[in-house]
């Protein structure tokens, strides 16, 4: 069930994406060029000591013995320099960081507000982990690609080109040669990076397994235990485990191989430059300070090629990881917020109208048909049917957590579709069923219904929705902390809290969605007579799951297979054959039996 | 969290070391061995280049003349000196490799056996999450710094070499490398030190950007229908903007130390020149040792940060190691008694349980007070109580997944501390009230070991209302459930662990809350399927339901973790006012209304 498909993963080509990337990181652009020339001063920092060896070679020692005064002024004006060119490496790392961090900062939060905007978050639990990953890992590789692979690919080209020129200032013969000695490496690299790029594929896949594997010795420790299936369970992490390790060593063996390859092909290069360099030098081509010069400045060709292997595979992480955000942030949210040209909901009861209401999920069969309706304002209703029936996707349509696919949903006359969210929000809330809290105390969670709400109000709530006893019952009464995800709490007791921070809210329309299904009996009948009170003089609509509800309600909506099947008070309905009477049957006997 | 490399964190680090080092002596033995090969041999690949420039370019110069001999000479010095230091390189790393992910996947089976042995109480203790990490990401951290490792002990030999072919030779030299060398070692030590502190906090932060992530997009429903988007971007983009400021943070130190790294020893060089330069004008040095001491330093800049990298991982693998180290040592299990079960003996027959003067307490807080009673075999009782009254408790103690802190617990009148491991198990199923699916297929969720035929699965499929959804699942019994499988409902997960209970033919079955996710018309219909099959077996079942409790022969009302009553349910209807209260709350107010509706009427007819 995917109500919508989060965009674009491979259509979009990897320049598109960077194209597509900086576009929206304004703060990166800014002074780019400024950066880039500190980046080529730096850089001319690695010519400076093959300079200075041919010098001294060529100059200081030409006239058999040594030419100390000048050798000092040449290694002293050289020293100067290399103190230069680091402080404007310096500068510019600086730069980078900021433009990179602050450019992506600007991205994460951006991304985040977005996938909040998307419907999917709240009706396909299974891709929040994947969702939390674009604001995270997807950052974080383009972070760290940025702050070492880039950095290292405009190091690794200014290295090569201010070594190239250098080089052939003083032999373009020993300048082609060293090219040609590493152009088939330069070639072979992108084969070898797609060879790493899947050993490290495998790797994640493995750690996936692995992670699977080791979590349930923890969180199936009741279960394991109760099944006597410790052996079992050890022998499928150790298999998780030992698998993952031969991905990782299979991964290490090639980047081993592939590593000192470069070592190989410069001392070629070397031994190449000696073998031609000594008959260039006999034709008077080079001298023998230009000569040992080239030594020197073939290492510089080491460490780019040494490590492009890497770089490229994360270059290729982090342009997948572009690619995903631009997904997100292109998916446009299909429940859009009209925004200040929405219409304000005037506070007071609510009335709904569905009319000729169908929806289906993009590809999948209809799960609501034709449904139209009227609830009055102050009116309780109640939503019955069986598992699949269509009430939760009412809910849904109500709430506008999703647009209908065809007909319209009214409130006080208005589309929902042109009430401004913030409106909305405030006169219409949901208590759903999972009564999620958030880490912390339940005064800051009850709170969440109602950010400025003092603490003797959120008293007054709790004693007016009749939790005041099960408070004082808490070791720290409002200050007892509820743990992740509420769960220090037992499921019950979540939906205690989740009721009270809606009602906090006080909006006009009140909507439960099996809200205490997982309270015991007694407090639940206590608090349907608190919310009977509470609610009276607004729209109360409540997806029952029990019979007092439906009784007491002012009309029930029964629906089957995504239609509309009978409405009316309880008492009509209940001497009518059909679905509701059957329901009922089934409700009385699970009661009495 | 310790961060500095102090002393301290040194010695338990190199302790850290010792350990791994002694479990996997031969590949660290053999990786020293390939690592002094590649260090030997880079200071051999300078020495070959001082060699060919000394031997071969200067007299072909002075000469005029190319000396073939030398020539080749010098060609073979420099191709095997590279060849040599390649195998060193590729054998360091792959050999570390090996000993790096030995050492994790060691540490790493250690500690979930650990988790597989030690009681449930003790995981009660210890949250879950803490748990994970101790067997990732600590069991990773541990053994980073054996990454680098090897490579350091190569640096270590290819600074002694190096300073060996420096002293011998030109002393002067030599004292501007031993110069040079130390500056750059302690420019490092400084580096990291400034470093690892600032990197904590980044990775810390970037936890809580995460973890905000997770929780906001989790409740995103709460989220949505209380219109809070803002109020949740403006709290992650907080943290967001101080990771965003942590990172620049390292950035800056990052950004000063590297280019300070690299400009040192391209400093030494120029000394070394100037330095040759006065050597050789008083004769002491050939030109050519002048190039093979300035190429030497060109060549140990990079390696000697290897060095820093071993201490920087340092903290984190002592922190990593002492974390998996704390599980290892957990002490506490179950120890088991040596009576076979029935099972074992062929019996089928129900078995009886008796509870008897069981106490027990979470910490201080006692939750179950002096519990008794028994249920005979193949009786069906159910557990009655209000939230907190202590039902799961008191299941998990049925099953021996906790022992009780006084009192017995007795199958077929034997102790459950006395019988053998796997003995309740083979007797007893426990359905948990919170779902567990291992990632695995329906079947081998279900089977979880047990040798059983499909049909059997189906059978127990079918008993479980299961039958139906597993059949549409797109590879039927094969399908991946779990963690990472198909998305199933909360009923769905409930109906599948029913199964898991009742392949087994337990001669107990416990139900905890087992079907509060399923609708209820699917639950009677599963109840009265149990109750049809379960003639070979006894019930504890524990219930809010009226539907549930009816199918009990007797009930046991358990409150603030005492047996008030047991009894039949008229019973305990009649004589217990707690029972009454509880089980008849939704009638009571069902008659509560009715009565005010008639009065209403009454009074509208009155009017």
């Amino acid at each position: 069930m995917t109500a919508q498909s989060i965009q674009g993963n491979s259509e979009r080509s990897a320049l598109d994406t960077i194209r597509q990337g900086l576009a929206l990181a304004p703060e990166f652009r800014k002074g780019l060029a400024g950066t880039l020339a500190l980046a080529v001063v730096a850089t001319t920092g690695k010519i400076i000591v093959p300079i200075a060896v041919q010098q001294t070679i060529d100059t200081g020692l030409k006239s058999g013995s040594p030419d100390i005064p000048y050798i000092t002024r040449a290694v002293l004006i050289c020293a100067v320099a290399v103190l230069l060119t680091a402080l404007a490496a310096y500068i510019m790392n600086v730069r980078l960081y900021k433009a990179t961090e602050s450019s992506l900062a600007t991205l994460r939060v951006r991304g985040f507000r977005h996938v909040h905007d998307l419907s999917v978050l709240t009706q396909n639990t299974e891709r929040r982990g994947a969702l939390v990953s674009r604001v995270t890992n997807d950052i974080d590789q383009i972070s760290n690609f940025m702050q070492w692979g880039g950095l290292m690919i405009i190091v690794a080209f200014g290295q090569l080109f201010v070594a190239t020129a250098l080089m052939f200032v003083y032999s373009w013969q020993l300048t082609l040669l060293v090219w040609a000695c590493f152009v088939p490496l330069m070639i072979a690299l992108p084969r070898f990076q797609k060879l790493l790029s899947r050993a490290y594929t495998v790797v994640r896949e493995r750690t996936g397994d692995m992670l699977a594997a080791v979590s349930e010795s923890v969180v199936g420790a009741a279960v394991i235990r109760a099944y006597a299936s410790e052996r079992r369970t050890a022998e499928r992490i150790d298999k998780a485990v030992n698998a993952n390790r031969s991905a990782q060593v299979r991964a290490q063996t090639i980047v081993g191989f592939v590593f000192p390859l470069t070592e190989i092909v410069a001392a070629v290069a070397i031994a190449g430059i000696v073998l031609l360099g000594v008959r260039l030098g006999l034709s008077g081509d080079i001298t023998q300070g230009e000569l040992v010069a080239f030594l020197f400045l073939v290492t510089l060709f080491v460490s780019p090629l040494q490590t492009a292997t890497e770089v490229l595979n994360e270059a290729q992480n982090a342009v997948a990881g572009w690619r995903r955000i631009l997904g997100v942030l292109d998916t446009p949210p299909d429940v859009a917020d009209p925004g200040d040209e929405g219409v304000e909901l005037p506070r007071g009861p609510i009335s709904v109208a569905f009319e000729d209401v169908h929806f289906s999920y993009p590809g999948g069969a209809p799960v609501l048909r034709e449904i139209t309706l009227e609830i009055p304002p102050r009116s309780r209703v109640a939503v019955v049917g069986e598992t699949g029936s269509g009430k939760t996707t009412f809910a849904k349509l109500l709430t506008r957590l999703m647009d209908p696919a065809a007909g319209r949903v009214t409130v006080d006359g208005r589309d929902l579709r042109e009430i401004r969210f913030s409106s909305l929000r405030e006169r219409i809330v949901m208590v759903p069923q999972d009564g999620f809290l958030f880490d912390g105390t339940l005064e800051e969670n009850i709170r969440y219904g109602k950010p400025s709400a003092t603490t003797e109000e959120i008293e007054l709530a709790m004693t007016e929705l009749g939790l005041a006893d099960w408070l004082e019952g808490l070791p720290a009464g409002l200050d007892t902390s509820v743990g992740q995800r509420g769960e220090s709490l037992s499921a019950g007791e979540r939906q205690l809290v989740a009721l009270a921070r809606a009602y906090l809210a006080d909006p006009d329309l009140l909507l439960l969605d099996e809200a205490t299904s997982a309270v015991d009996p007694a407090t639940e009948v206590r608090l349907a007579r608190a919310l009977e009170g509470v609610t009276r003089g607004r729209t109360a609509i409540s997806i029952a799951h029990r019979l007092s509800t439906a009784e007491n309600a002012d009309e029930v909506l029964v629906f089957d297979a995504g239609r509309l099947v009978q409405r009316g008070p309880h008492a009509e309905l209940v001497k009518e054959p059909g679905v509701y009477a059957d329901l009922h049957a089934s409700w009385v006997s699970a009661a009495h039996s | 969290m310790a961060t500095k490399v102090t002393s301290a964190v040194m010695r338990q680090g190199l302790r850290v070391l010792g350990v791994a080092i002694r479990t996997e002596k031969a590949v660290f033995a053999l990786a020293v061995l390939a690592s002094a090969l590649y260090g030997g041999m880079t200071v051999g690949s300078a020495w070959a280049l001082g060699w060919a420039t000394q031997h071969v370019v200067l007299p072909t110069f002075a000469q005029g003349n190319v000396a073939s001999g030398a020539l080749w000479v010098g060609t073979f010095l420099i191709l095997g000196a590279a060849l040599l230091k390649s195998f060193g390189v590729a054998g360091r790393r792959i050999l570390a490799g090996v000993i790096q992910y030995r050492m994790q996947a060691r540490s790493r089976r250690d500690v979930t056996k650990q988790y597989l042995r030690l009681p449930l109480s003790w995981h009660h203790r210890h949250p879950t999450g803490q748990l994970l990490s101790n067997a990732s990401a600590d069991a990773e951290a541990a053994w980073a710094p054996l990454a680098p490792l090897p490579m350091a002990v190569g640096v270590i030999v290819m600074l002694f070499t190096a300073a060996i072919a420096m002293v011998f030779t030109d002393l002067t030299l030599a004292l501007v490398g031993f110069l040079i060398f130390p500056a750059i070692a302690v420019l490092n030590l400084i580096y990291q030190r400034q470093l690892s502190p600032l990197a904590t906090r980044a990775q810390q932060l970037r936890a809580e950007v995460s973890e905000i992530a997770h929780e906001s997009f989790d409740g995103a429903l709460v989220v949505k229908t209380l219109g809070r988007e803002g109020l949740e971007t403006d709290r992650f983009r907080r943290r967001a903007h101080e990771l965003r400021d942590a990172n620049i943070a390292v950035g800056r130190v990052r950004g000063l130390f590297d280019p300070l790294l690299e400009a040192l020893p391209t400093i030494g060089v120029l000394a070394v020149l100037a330095v040759g330069a006065m050597r050789l004008s008083a004769g002491s040095i050939g030109s050519g040792d002048l190039v093979q001491v300035a190429y030497l330093f060109t060549l140990l800049a990079f390696p000697i940060r290897a060095l820093g990298w071993v201490l920087a991982e340092l903290p984190r693998s002592v922190v990593g190691w002492q974390r998996v180290q704390a599980v290892l040592d957990a002490t506490g299990s179950m120890e088991y008694g040596s009576v076979v079960s029935g099972a074992a003996t062929a019996s089928s027959a129900p078995a009886a349980l008796e509870v008897s003067g069981v106490s027990y307490a979470y910490g201080e807080a006692e939750v179950l007070h002096d519990v008794s009673f028994d249920v005979p075999a193949g009786r069906t009782v159910a557990l009655v109580g209000p939230t907190g009254a202590g039902k799961s408790t008191l299941v998990q103690l049925l099953v021996r997944l906790v022992d009780p802190d006084s009192g017995r617990v007795l199958l077929d009148g034997v102790d459950l501390r006395d019988l053998a491991y796997g003995g309740i198990a083979e007797s007893v199923a426990l359905v948990p009230q919170q779902t567990f699916l291992f990632d695995d297929s329906v079947r081998g969720n279900i089977a979880l070991g047990l040798e059983t035929s499909d049909e059997d699965v189906w059978a127990a499929l079918r008993l479980a209302q299961a039958e139906g959804f597993v059949a549409r699942l797109a590879d039927g019994l094969d399908t991946r459930v779990g963690e990472r499988g198909a998305s199933l409902s909360g009923g769905q997960r409930q109906r599948l662990a029913l199964a898991r209970a009742v392949v087994r033919r337990p001669r107990l079955l416990i139900l905890d809350d087992a079907t509060s996710s399923v609708d209820p018309q699917v639950e009677a219909k599963i109840l009265y399927g149990l109750r049809d099959a379960a003639e070979a077996s006894t019930v504890v079942v524990v219930a809010y339901r009226m539907a549930t409790i009816a199918l009990a022969d007797e009930v046991v009302y358990l409150d603030h973790g005492r047996v008030v009553d047991r009894g039949t349910h008229e019973e305990l209807l009649e004589r217990c006012a707690g029972y009454r209260n509880l089980v008849t709350a939704y009638e009571r107010e069902e008659a509560e209304r009715a009565a005010i509706e008639v009065t209403v009427e009454g009074e509208e007819v009155g009017a």
